[in-house]
């Protein structure tokens, strides 16, 4: 059964539009991921589902029920918020208790629930503090023992990691991860950050301007972008793009441009030629970049600007005629800057766009 | 070096000395003349040392207590009505509604009327026949009010004003006190499952707290020297129903001639004034420490 389903979903701030009519179905205790750049929507799409924001036009549906009109309290709905929201004068038991608290519950079980939520999350110890006596993780935690504390059976984050240091994130992230294997729930993430989509989520929806652009796995949406937008914000470092033309000599097919050219495998030639136009955009990832033999004609001849050391590997800024290309490398292997590098793109490892529409070919 | 060290001083000394002047210098001599019995007829060297007689003849003496009975009477009535309606109305306006720029300027307007003015025309107002209480009353069918001479209506409508006055004082402080409040915790809080009523109990209310009582201190601080409006609208009367302090004061140095009895009479209501100062200091303070503490507790976990 579909646990939240967005048909049509539009929000209007006056006569500006800013989401435009979006669907959206996730699975039962699915981890969702909305990411996108900032302004893209994805925030606003979660505060309609958590009832914070009217809604414009469509319906949201939690588990087949119609809920745009509800009141927040009624979608059985739990948020993580960015700034994490904690309650400044409540400590951090009666944070987690409020929503039961106000649900008159009884006092056995709310110290029940409060002490196993706290316990899960390692809260134990900091029952009696107040949210100003916390670190920036411990808020963090807290924050999410209170949605967790609720039982709802959807849990929403926005953007609940970013404003952590690099490294606690990291940490947090895996505990969300773990977490979210723990309980069973569906979950609704927004991030603006890829990699914490790309680790997280199940699904992942990439949305740009109000609009949604793609969504699947990590792996689809990193194998088989639908759009160079896709392509260039999924992925660290991102894909390199190349302005080029198709042309054709005899049977095999080669995409052409400054300072470049290389031949195109046969499924894609076939794909290019059909295409109504023949300026395109090549897309190839840092890491589907391997060395070639010096003399080796089907290989991109790039000039190493700078080497980026990061451990395992390195991360080469080269030059190919006008585009800047990005090569991710073992770091043992010689590189000498300013000296010219052949490097052939790996099998797969191709994407041409549109010029134009900039979608996938 | 010397001379380096002094120049602040130097710099400070004007100040310092307008302040000694104008501030500390009526205090000393009123602190002193309340030892005196002294007539305003005398110079204040003529006049007799009685020690602390005036203050001893004051706590016996029925009109006094009666109004300072009045006062607190007078001010525990208009600063609860006024956090009650002021709060009451910042919760309701809280909010984004077309003209409401217009509206919570026209909220604040009584409070920039001078007093005077503010006693003349609810003087006006509750005149006996042609007050605009009293024809209204009177076109609904309903008896005229003795809104001015008797004695409990004489207060009743001294507070009235005074709340009209003073209510738009407490509103904006608490108008901008919500409107600091961190959104998201309301967000979580309807999220949370929260009703209106229980987000103003359990979270507006709590977080507003440190503004509200420093707003009711100084609130309460005024409403115990208030004078221009009772005494144009009721000149303390009718019998001493509505004489507060200061009205009670003035009127013992000026009809009386008793500047030593007046002087005392001012020095009570210093340390009346004084205490809720001093409560003041303290509760900035204590929130001071606690909050230095915590910040502190947050720094080593």
């Amino acid at each position: 059964m579909p646990k939240i389903r967005l048909d049509k979903l539009v929000k209007r701030y006056g006569s500006l539009e800013v989401i435009h009519g979006i669907d959206l179905t996730t699975e039962d205790n699915e981890f969702t991921v909305l990411v996108g750049p900032s302004g893209c929507g994805k925030s606003t799409t979660l505060r309609m589902i958590a009832g914070l924001e009217t809604v414009s036009g469509g319906e949201i549906y939690i588990d087949e029920r119609p809920v745009s009109k509800l009141e927040p309290k009624d979608r059985d709905i739990a948020m993580v918020f960015q700034d994490y929201a904690l309650y400044p004068h409540m400590n951090v038991a009666k944070n987690m208790s409020f929503a039961l608290r106000l649900e008159k519950r009884p006092r056995k079980e709310i110290q029940h629930k409060v002490g196993e939520v706290a316990e899960m999350l390692g809260l134990e110890k900091l029952l009696d503090r107040k949210p100003a006596e916390l670190s920036g993780g411990q808020r963090q935690r807290v924050a999410m023992g209170r949605a967790l504390t609720r039982d709802a059976s959807t849990f929403l984050f926005d953007e609940p990691l970013s404003n952590l240091d690099a490294k606690l994130r990291g940490q947090m992230r895996a505990e969300l991860a773990l977490m979210s294997q723990q309980v069973q729930k569906s979950m609704v993430y927004v991030t603006h950050d890829q990699v914490e989509a790309m680790t997280l989520g199940q699904r992942i929806v990439v949305m740009q301007d109000g609009h949604i652009r793609q969504q699947g796995t990590a792996e689809e949406l990193f194998k088989r972008p639908n759009s160079r937008f896709v392509a260039g914000f999924i992925g660290s470092p991102p894909m390199n793009f190349l302005d080029g033309q198709i042309t054709r000599r005899g049977d095999v097919a080669f995409i052409e441009g400054e300072g470049f050219k290389l031949s195109l495998p046969v499924e894609l030639a076939q794909r290019a030629l059909k295409h109504p136009r023949d300026t395109v955009a090549l897309g190839v990832r840092p890491s589907d970049l391997v060395p070639a033999e010096a003399g080796s004609s089907d290989a991109l001849l790039l000039k190493v600007l700078v080497s980026e050391y990061i451990g395992a590997q390195s991360i080469l800024l080269t030059e190919c005629g006008p585009h800047k290309v990005s090569v991710e490398m073992n770091s043992s292997a010689p590189v000498a800057l300013g000296q010219p590098l052949h490097c052939s793109v790996q099998k797969d490892g191709m994407h041409l766009f549109d010029s134009e529409t900039g979608l996938s070919i | 070096m010397n001379g380096r060290r002094l120049t602040p001083y130097l710099f400070m000394a004007p100040a310092a000395f307008i302040l000694g002047v104008a501030l500390l210098y009526p205090i000393a001599y009123m602190i002193y003349a309340s030892f005196l019995d002294w007539n305003p007829s005398q110079r204040i060297g003529q006049a007799e040392f009685v020690g602390l007689r005036n203050y001893t003849w004051l706590l016996g003496d029925a009109s006094f207590r009666e109004s300072l009975g009045v006062t607190l009477k007078f001010a525990f009535f208009v600063v609860s009505l006024e956090m009650l309606i002021g709060v009451g109305l910042a919760l309701l306006l809280d909010r984004s509604i077309r003209g409401m720029t217009a509206l919570r300027t026209i909220f604040i307007l009584p409070m920039m009327i001078a007093p005077i003015v503010v006693g003349l025309i609810w003087r006006y107002m509750y005149h006996p026949t042609v007050g605009i209480f009293n024809k209204t009353l009177n076109a609904i069918g309903v008896e005229s009010v003795p809104w001015l001479s008797d004695s409990f209506w004489a207060l009743t409508s001294i507070i009235i004003a005074d709340v009209w006055q003073w209510t738009p004082f407490i509103f904006i402080l608490s108008l901008a006190a919500l409107q600091s409040l961190p959104r998201s915790a309301l967000e979580a809080a309807r999220i949370d499952g929260a009703t209106g009523w229980q987000q103003i109990w359990h979270i507006k209310l709590p977080l507003m707290m440190p503004v509200l009582i420093v707003t009711c201190l100084l609130r309460l601080i005024d409403a115990f020297k208030v004078l221009e409006v009772v005494l144009v609208m009721t000149n303390g009367g009718p019998g001493l129903s509505t004489e507060i302090l200061s009205l009670r004061i003035s009127r013992t140095a000026s009809e009386f001639r008793e500047l030593g009895v007046a002087a005392a009479m001012s020095n009570y209501l210093l340390l009346m004034l004084m205490l809720l100062t001093v409560l003041m200091f303290v509760y900035s303070r204590v929130s001071e420490a606690r909050a230095a503490r915590i910040r502190q507790a947050a720094e080593e976990s």
